[in-house]
């Protein structure tokens, strides 16, 4: 007999972490302390590029509580060069890159020196007193002047400002057609240069490391996306075996790709506590984080779409230009080549070429920021689809499924060679258009046009897909990445029939502890309050890959599945011992193992505690249900939507306001849909800021003029409609939960949604772009005829604490 | 982060701050709500050797009537500005330009008198003071003296305000039922006015008596659009014959330019936003 339990998988939890990360009271980094626990602060370059000429610390170190300062030229060999996990091609040039600059400095906020003091107060007082002779070199700040001849060159030693160009043309792959072959036989032909602004990840707990070097392991608490990815590369780059060190990240505070990183400071703690053998922690300040913390996005796109007059797309070509900034972060060559294979998107095209060069710039470095290389392709495509649409003078959706992957064309091998497993985009959009009331706002916007109303209606489509669930480690291989995509957990059944679970996915703010608490729940029959998930620490999860490309539950709680299903297996073998049968003769539901046909029965719990005793086990088996699993993907997942975004755009003033906002997402089975709905409206809310708000500006000299939050503008919810979420579910095919991954779709799908639908509003204006972020003046100025990325730093002071320059000197 | 040491002193009574801030000299610096400065001292922007607080001196703290003016103590919070009822019945312009100040966590915090000495050109109190033709009370060792707002900013967070002075009051001359609007134009919420009018008006039987509009961030300090003032004089309260007197709202103004606008777009604003201003107040 089965217990007809209701199944957790698919119920809307509340989240089991929430409490204690709303109310702070639990263990950031910052809130831990150990004892005789030094502080350190950075030193900041105010220049973005210029040589060290010297570095005078003798004021520094007599100030009170300052134990030691410390510059690049003290640590230069014990701090190695960062590392760089993702060598596009062969021959990618890579400049060293130390954490504490010793002869140069590449970008504004780039450290130079480290003060450790007794307290905060004291170390930040000393960086005062350090005196720094630069000599400033040219800045290299436009990406199109850096890969021109005879172009001031950031490295010099590299001999250019190329980093490396990396290519995928169909023809070559053998996966579709030539794209000149295309472009020479086009009807129709859409060109256009689309601009990636520069972005800030802006996670709200400010970076923080503590590392504490007097235990038999070297001990660092981070706040970290990637405990397991930062303690391989802190033995590779400090050459501490790694053996001996432990990464911890507690409770961590947001990262959105931000915190995916190995930072400097993180080397510097290690280097400066093993130095000292004394425990060190730094916190950085929000103007701090917002200059040095690496950046997002910033991308030059040329983009060329071929079509016939019926509509149909004929081929798509690209060219990127993608700013590095001034050195190679972990992962940030590969960026822009994870959004190679999604310009395509859901569409058909028989030809297609992607070609992206990298280059170096004197600014902050960038890397992953959510979407990570596909917000920046889905961008593109899904602004040249509108664009088609207008050129043909049809409608943009009906251009769109004139293109699209039917649904019963799947599985679909993509022009990139992706095998797309499911998909079904008219249900998707014929949901949204209802919710929308697509065809009653588009009279709406015919009726206002006539009119000739000082408000114009905009409505802006989004079709988009995106590869998540990063991945199969052969595909990662073909593509030089440095590590697999593979996860880890383990389950371990305790002797009072409670559950640990073990995942070396590590949530920083996702969620895991009660997703995968559910999964677990309705997989052993236990009681969701029953198991407690385990992660962020290499001593108890010794074993993962991390958080980041919406992998966690796509690879990571599949681990968790097969590290599960060990489990019920070792107790199935103990279970048919103890209720005297064959294996073959039980059945295992709702946490129970029952002889088939009869009412005998024993509880997974019940195991879990003769196993403890071990009094009564077959011969030859463990006393042991605890499980491990590594789990690698088949395939990526493809999760996709229709995202449909209503403006009223302001002529008088050019002021952008979002009416109405329909998504209509298909992540596949969904775990929890409280869960699903925070992120896909954090999602929306990150790639909305991009469409219209955020930008990270820099002034000629290359100085972060956006600084501080005050410039740097992140919006609020008082900012932000209201967001009319819904689904459609397919499952995936290439995962047992039939699992797609939300994590970034939000935001992928948001930002062309939003800028279709401005420049749609004032198409009849003659108006066909307008940059991002679509500021008034860059809306009111593309209405008056002027040119599409109006406004500019400007050089007098204006009002508010955003006219001080707060990059300026230290931080 | 961490603002440099200072030393700190909390005077009870207006006499007491006066003699610290002369004794304490040209590094000492005035802390009221601290909405400005507190960042501005993280940010280490600013390091004054002591912050001589004004929080505990009661007698800045309130609002009274004084024959015909509204009288402001300069430590009255945004918050209470907003709930009182003469501010809304005397001076409807300040009560609407105080509910456009940031979030209840500021308005609770801050003060008018701290953001009029800030005279930051983008705070929102400025021009709404220089509007209904307020005098600023400056009290100084030498004792008490006043100063009308058209005097009192001189330029980008720079005031009339010598450096052993204190602001204690805003006088107000009552604009009892004048109607009134602030017309607020930024990007974000949460954001500095890119440009911002004031705009509070007398109106008899439909026509326009008088009217008073000032303009915020489109100068190194609040400056009155006079031109649309007396273009209004007699006008009908219609929208037809306030937008064209809107058109004069720029001028004489050279706006600066940033990264959110720059001369002409401002111009522009001021303009767009002066009609609007004008139409919400008499509810055109």
């Amino acid at each position: 007999m089965t217990a007809t339990i209701e199944p957790e998988v698919g119920k809307a939890r509340l989240r089991k972490e929430d409490e204690r990360l709303i109310t702070g009271r639990t263990r950031w980094t910052d809130n831990l302390t150990v004892p005789g626990l030094l502080h350190l602060a950075f030193l900041r370059s105010p220049s973005a590029h210029a040589k060290i000429l010297a570095i005078d610390v003798a004021a520094a170190v007599r100030l009170p509580g300052v134990i030691a300062v410390i510059t690049g030229r003290d640590i230069a060999q014990a701090q190695g060069s960062l590392p760089c996990a993702w060598p596009i091609t062969p021959d990618m040039k890579a400049p060293p890159a130390p954490s504490l600059a010793v002869d140069q400095v590449n970008f504004a906020g780039e450290a130079v020196a480290v003060v450790v003091a007794r307290s905060a107060v004291e170390a930040h007082d000393a960086l005062e007193a350090i005196d720094v002779d630069y000599e400033d070199l040219p800045v290299v700040l436009d990406m199109e002047a850096a890969v021109a001849d005879g172009a001031d060159l950031v490295h010099p030693d590299l001999g250019t400002n190329k980093s490396a160009l990396w290519v995928f043309d169909s023809a070559e792959a053998g996966t579709g057609g030539d794209v000149e072959t295309a472009i020479a036989e086009a009807e129709v032909r859409i060109e256009r240069t689309y601009r990636q602004q520069r972005l800030i990840p802006a996670f709200m707990e400010p970076r923080s490391v503590l590392v504490d070097p007097t235990g038999p392991q070297i001990t660092m608490w981070s706040s970290t996306q990637v405990p397991h990815i930062l303690r391989l590369m802190l033995a590779l780059t400090t050459g501490t075996p790694e053996h001996k060190i432990r990464v911890i990240a507690p409770d961590v505070g947001g990262g959105f790709g931000g915190k995916l990183q190995v930072t400097p400071e993180e080397v510097v703690a290690m280097v400066v506590a093993q130095r000292l053998g004394k425990p060190v922690k730094w916190t950085e300040s929000r103007s701090e984080s917002l200059v040095s913390a690496h950046h997002g996005r910033d991308q030059i796109q040329k983009l060329t779409l071929t079509a016939k007059r019926d509509g149909t797309v004929t081929g798509l070509k690209v060219e990127l230009l993608a700013d590095m900034g001034a050195y190679l972060r972990l992962v940030t060559p590969g960026v822009p080549i994870l959004g190679a294979f999604m310009f395509n998107s859901i569409y058909k095209f028989p030809a297609y070429r992607f070609a992206c060069t990298n280059v170096f710039t004197t600014k902050t470095p960038t890397d992953a920021y959510r979407g990570a290389g596909r917000p920046e392709a889905t961008f593109a495509i899904e602004r040249l689809m509108d664009e088609l649409a207008a050129e043909l003078g049809r409608d943009p959706i009906e251009v769109r499924e004139q293109n699209w992957i039917r649904n019963d064309e799947f599985p679909f091998t993509t022009v990139c060679g992706l095998e797309y497993d499911t998909g079904n985009y008219e249900a998707a959009t014929a949901r949204a258009k209802e919710l929308f009331d697509y065809d009653g706002l588009r009279a709406e916007q015919r009726e206002r046009r006539e009119r000739g109303d000082s408000v114009q209606l905009g409505i802006g489509v989004s079709t988009f897909t995106e590869m998540c669930g990063l991945a199969p480690s052969r595909v990662l291989g073909s593509l030089s990445y440095g590590a697999g995509g593979w996860e880890h957990a383990a389950v371990r059944m305790l002797p009072s029939g409670k559950v640990e679970v073990v995942t070396g996915s590590s949530a920083h703010g996702q969620g895991h502890e009660t997703a995968w608490s559910q999964i677990v729940a309705d997989q052993l029959g236990v009681p969701f309050e029953d198991v407690e998930v385990l992660h962020g620490d290499t001593q108890v999860s010794q074993k993962g890959l991390d958080t980041y490309g919406s992998r966690s539950l796509t690879v990571g709680a599949m681990a968790v599945l097969k590290a599960g299903e060990k489990v019920i297996a070792k107790a199935r073998v103990i279970a048919a011992h103890l209720l005297e049968c064959a294996e073959d003769d039980l059945e295992f539901a709702g946490g129970k193992f029952t002889v088939k046909g009869t009412e005998k029965a024993t509880g997974l719990t019940d195991i879990a505690l003769a196993v403890f005793a071990a009094h009564d086990l077959p011969d030859g088996v463990e006393p042991s249900l605890d499980s491990e699993a590594t789990y690698d993907p088949e395939n990526f997942s493809f999760p996709h939507g229709t995202h449909l975004c209503a403006v009223d755009v302001d002529t008088e003033t050019g002021f952008v306001k979002i009416r109405k906002y329909v998504c209509v997402d298909d992540i596949g089975t969904v775990v929890n849909p409280i869960i699903v709905e925070g992120q896909v409206h954090g999602g929306l809310a990150q790639g909305l800021a991009q469409a219209l708000y955020e930008e990270a500006v820099h002034d000629e000299s290359g100085t972060l003029t956006t600084g501080t939050l005050a410039d740097y503008l992140v919006p609020s919810a008082v900012d932000l409609p209201h967001f009319d979420t819904d689904r459609t579910e397919t499952p995936s095919t290439t995962n047992q939960l039939g699992v797609k991954g939300v994590g970034e779709a939000g935001t992928i799908a948001s930002t062309p949604a939003v800028v279709n639908a401005v420049v749609d509003a004032v198409r009849h204006f003659g108006v066909r772009d307008i940059q991002m972020p679509c500021t008034p003046q860059r809306v009111w100025t593309a209405i008056n005829g002027g040119p599409t990325d109006a406004g500019g730093l400007g050089n007098e002071a204006g009002g508010g604490l955003g006219s001080i320059d707060a990059s300026g000197g230290a931080l | 982060m961490i603002p440099s040491a200072f030393d700190y002193t909390a005077p009870s009574t207006v006499d007491e701050a006066v003699r610290a801030l002369a004794d304490a000299g040209e590094d000492a610096k005035v802390i009221a709500g601290g909405q400005s400065l507190i960042p501005v001292l993280r940010m280490r922007l600013a390091a004054p050797t002591k912050l001589i607080d004004l929080g505990r001196i009661g007698e800045l703290r309130g609002i009274r009537e004084d024959g015909d003016t509204l009288v402001i103590g300069a430590m009255t919070t945004h918050h209470d500005v907003q709930r009182d009822p003469q501010v809304a019945e005397h001076a409807l312009l300040l009560k609407v330009a105080t509910d456009t100040v940031a979030d209840p966590q500021v308005r609770h915090r801050g003060t008018l008198g701290g953001a009029v000495a800030h005279a930051d050109p983008a705070g929102d109190l400025l021009a709404p003071v220089l509007a209904l033709d307020a005098e600023l009370v400056l009290h100084g060792l030498d004792g008490r003296r006043t100063v009308a707002a058209r005097d009192f900013f001189v330029d980008y967070f720079t005031t009339a305000l010598r450096p052993d002075e204190l602001l204690v009051e805003v006088r107000v001359p009552r604009h009892t039922g004048w109607s009134a609007h602030y017309e607020k134009f930024s990007r974000v919420a949460q954001a500095w006015s890119i440009v911002a009018v004031a705009a509070t008006v007398r109106a008899e039987g439909g026509t326009i008596a008088e009217a008073r509009v000032a303009l915020t961030n489109m100068s190194s300090v609040p400056v009155r659009a006079h031109a649309v003032e007396q273009a209004l004089v007699g006008q009908p309260a219609t929208a037809e014959a306030i937008k064209a007197a809107a058109q004069h709202a720029a001028e004489g103004t050279s706006p600066s330019t940033d990264s959110n606008a720059d001369t002409a777009y401002r111009q522009h604003l001021a303009r767009v936003l002066t009609s609007r201003a004008l139409t919400a107040a008499v509810g055109a």
